[in-house]
């Protein structure tokens, strides 16, 4: 591959002079924008710059300036680093930025994320409305002003803890209302939107309705979920049908909110960690993986070679067992009700017997730390994996694939259904398994190497038809890569130490910003950091490649039959410990 | 397609069927051996294993490798007449890393003196607020709390343990982690003897 144009490189300030400058604050990079311009900036970016893909936008509350900034993260799906674009504007509402929509659809469901935690106004956006907390919520979570319920301090450690530690249980302190605030005369109990129809099923599209020899058509709204087998979790899909065929379609979400940004802001660094293992909880070595690289970043630590290898040992192993669980989910959702399923799920445990022995637990791994690991792989555990990786997965996972792959019942329902184009899993942000089943060979591991992956011979996957069939083979594709990952590092693999500084529980972590990606099982997952030279973030954001690809979603099931829009959402694969964070 | 219908299906059953033949016949294979003995629990899930795979807990049960992690203990060594001397200092690191904030201690004062000495007066783990995430025994320097192997902690109201419930002796913390407990017993008496060695001079 042609290395591309470092975009960098590329010189904004120059194309568009007096309307954008470089982003000249100690640790911080890219190119702020003025408001007015933002819409031509983005789409000369776009068109002229080469940047076809906006991996993500957030906002950031800058409450001591008086500011707020949106950021946006854009890329060529060609490869290479990318750029971070901003845009400031007052911090006194209404507060309002133009919507990106129109030149980046993949911004969505992200504009209206950012309208609902920080209150900030998309002028032109298709449908703001809140995602992830409720109609009729007062407030938006994640601006720096706002507390939340039982809330004790701005930052962690809370000074109650230690020395004079009386224990409180913290729901006898602040039974629930406390720090809630609801807007006049709103109780929670009785409350109904004004017009529910609207709130509810507003955004969604109807078709004409129309009277055919005397008998009339009226669309159907169906409400898949929260409480649906086939939803992967609590989720809700409101679809709009005519007759068997769905006309339009929106994920509802937030059903898991906790905040996990809020919660992010008041932690330490260190004390984010764990909390990272709790996005997608099946990949948490992943998630542990791309929070360190950000904070390494801007610590600027290495960590040593041997903890480097275990870590992508780590992340190839999470892959695999991702991938076997949406293997197993997807058959599940297509009617091969749990065989399969159970089959992946063996292997998976073996995938997690390591993990416990080396990190402690099964799932929430919390093995990585800043400059290194926690630990070093305890006596029998490399026999373990080597006899895993080199003797039985290959034999299983063939085995499975032998027992799928060529099933009339998955070939009839998985090919040319649910398609995906490459110009709309582009346009709409999709990520990982999900856009290089369409045919874009974009994998984060190669795109902009990160750790040492650029030291494997490894292929990027990649399958032509965006159907669900090529989603459920390119996971086949992906975990023998990983395979031969995992093979390599343990061949390599050096003596040495596992950590590149002393283990300390407060790290000094220098003021400034910070993006971290790596390619997780769902798709790139990437945490923007900012810290202010404080104990905890400053800001701390997560690109959840769950939440994100579900943008597509809709598009994907538009013009499917009902039955279908399951069958696509399993071969998306969404955690919705991610998608809710 | 050239192919019979049904071909692929048929495929996908035969592997079923394999799977269904090979557990009767490591079943036969190890009559007896095969559940609730530790080596047939070790050889389903080791890489040669066929058939069956789930353990039947909780008649059988997994063992747990040593780094696993399940709620905090707070180590005692036992002094000559078998009190319970306390490892924790109060030093407070435990509770300030701890992500969800659910270590509360209480220092001791001592009366006479009016200065706080090392044994805390109470020591709170709320267990159900515990993410079990293993910091807390990583960052205390006193090799005072540890994560403990029981996880077989169901109960019908709130598990808010204290210092009487969190202390276990030391020998019970060499046993679920020998390799650990060792190592940090070579270590504690490695400085032992440079500070005497010190003193001596
Ligand atoms: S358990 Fe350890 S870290 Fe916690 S207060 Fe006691 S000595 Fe300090
Ligand atoms: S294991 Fe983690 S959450 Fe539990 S007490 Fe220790 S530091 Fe706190």
């Amino acid at each position: 591959m042609a290395t591309p144009a470092p975009v960098a490189a590329l010189n904004l300030s120059a194309r568009f002079p007096g309307s954008v400058t470089a982003d000249a604050r100690p640790g911080y990079s890219g190119w702020i924008v003025e408001k007015g311009k933002l819409l031509e900036v983005t789409q000369a970016l776009r068109d002229e710059f080469g940047c076809d893909y906006l991996s993500s936008v957030t906002g950031v509350d800058y409450l001591p300036e008086g500011k707020m900034e949106v950021v946006y993260q854009v890329y060529k799906t060609t490869g290479g680093p990318g750029l971070l674009v901003k845009v400031q504007v007052p911090r006194a509402d209404p507060v309002e930025v133009p919507s990106v929509v129109s030149i980046y659809p993949g911004a969505e469901l992200q504009e209206r994320e950012i309208w609902d935690l920080f209150g900030i106004q998309f002028s032109g956006h298709p449908d703001l409305r809140r995602i992830l907390m409720w109609e009729g919520f007062a407030g938006h979570p994640m601006r720096k002003d706002w507390k939340e319920a039982y809330y004790e301090e701005d930052g962690k450690p809370f000074k109650t803890r230690w020395p004079e530690g009386k224990h409180a249980l913290a729901e006898s302190k602040n039974p629930f209302g406390d720090n809630i605030s609801y807007p006049a005369g709103f109780d929670p109990e009785k409350w109904i939107p004004e017009d529910a129809e609207k709130a509810l099923y507003g955004a969604l599209a109807r078709y004409e309705v129309r009277d055919e020899a005397g008998l009339g058509t009226d669309h159907v709204i169906v409400n898949m979920g929260p409480q649906h087998p086939s939803t992967h979790g609590v989720f809700r899909i409101a679809v709009m049908l005519d007759g068997e065929t769905v006309v339009s379609l929106k994920p509802v979400m937030g059903y898991l909110h906790r905040n996990h940004e809020k919660i992010g802001e008041r932690n330490t660094f260190l004390m984010n960690m764990p909390y990272t293992d709790r996005l997608d909880y099946l990949s948490s070595m992943s998630n542990n993986f791309g929070y360190a690289l950000a904070v390494e970043k801007l610590m600027n630590v290495r960590p040593p070679e041997r903890a480097e290898y275990l870590r992508v040992m780590m992340a190839e192993m999470t892959r695999i067992s991702n991938h076997l669980m949406a293997i197993g989910a997807l058959t599940n959702d297509l009617g091969a009700y749990f065989t399969p399923m159970l089959y992946a799920l063996e292997e998976r445990e073996l995938i997690l017997d390591i993990f416990e022995a080396v990190s402690g637990a099964r799932m929430m791994c919390n093995y990585f730390r800043f400059g290194g690991v926690a630990r070093d792989l305890p006596e029998g555990t490399l026999q373990k994996i080597k006899d895993l990786f080199f003797e039985r997965l290959p034999r299983r996972i063939d085995e499975i694939d032998r027992f799928l792959t060529e099933n009339e019942i998955i070939r009839a329902r998985g090919i040319g259904q649910g398609v995906l184009t490459a110009e709309d899993a582009i346009k709409y942000s999709a990520a990982g398994p999900l856009l290089r089943a369409s045919g874009i060979p974009y994998d984060v591991r190669r795109a902009e190497p990160y750790s040492i992956y650029d030291r494997f011979d490894f292929e990027v996957c990649v399958r032509q038809n965006g159907d669900i069939y090529d989603r459920l083979m390119i996971r086949f594709d992906e975990i023998r890569q990983s395979l031969r990952i995992i093979q390599q590092a343990v061949k390599q693999l050096p003596e040495g130490p596992v950590a590149a500084v002393k283990p300390a529980y407060q790290v000094r972590v220098p003021a400034g910003e910070a993006y971290g990606r790596v390619e997780g099982p769902k798709g790139e997952l990437g945490f923007y950091v900012i810290s202010n030279g404080k104990p905890s973030p400053w800001r701390y954001h997560v690109r959840a490649p769950s939440f994100i690809n579900l943008t597509a979603f809709g598009p994907m099931c538009t013009g499917q039959k009902i039955a279908d829009v399951v069958a696509v959402l399993g071969s998306i694969d969404i955690v919705l410990g991610e998608v809710d964070r | 397609m050239n192919d019979m219908y049904g071909k692929g299906i048929l495929k996908g059953l035969s592997v079923s069927l394999k799977r269904f033949i090979e557990t009767y016949a490591d079943d036969l294979k190890w009559i007896g051996k095969r559940y609730r003995t530790e080596e047939g629990i070790a050889h389903r899930s080791s890489k040669d294993g066929r058939g069956i795979f789930t353990i039947q807990y909780p008649e059988e049960k997994l063992p747990v490798p040593e780094e696993f992690r399940f709620v905090p203990l707070l180590v005692y060594d036992e002094g000559p007449d078998g009190e319970k001397i306390m490892r924790c200092t109060s030093c407070g690191i435990c509770s300030r890393v701890c992500p969800p904030q659910c270590i509360w201690i209480v220092r001791s004062v001592d009366p006479a003196t009016g200065r706080p000495f090392p044994d805390p007066a109470e020591f709170y783990v709320d267990a159900d607020v515990c993410m079990n995430c293993g910091l807390c025994a990583e960052y205390c320097p006193f090799d005072a709390i540890k994560m403990d192997h029981d996880y077989e902690l169901a109960s019908f109201g709130r598990s808010l343990f204290d210092k009487a419930r969190l202390a276990k002796p030391a020998s019970y913390y060499e046993t679920i982690r020998p390799v650990n407990s060792g190592r940090e017993n070579a270590a504690r008496a490695a400085k032992e003897a440079a500070r005497s060695a010190a003193q001596a001079e």
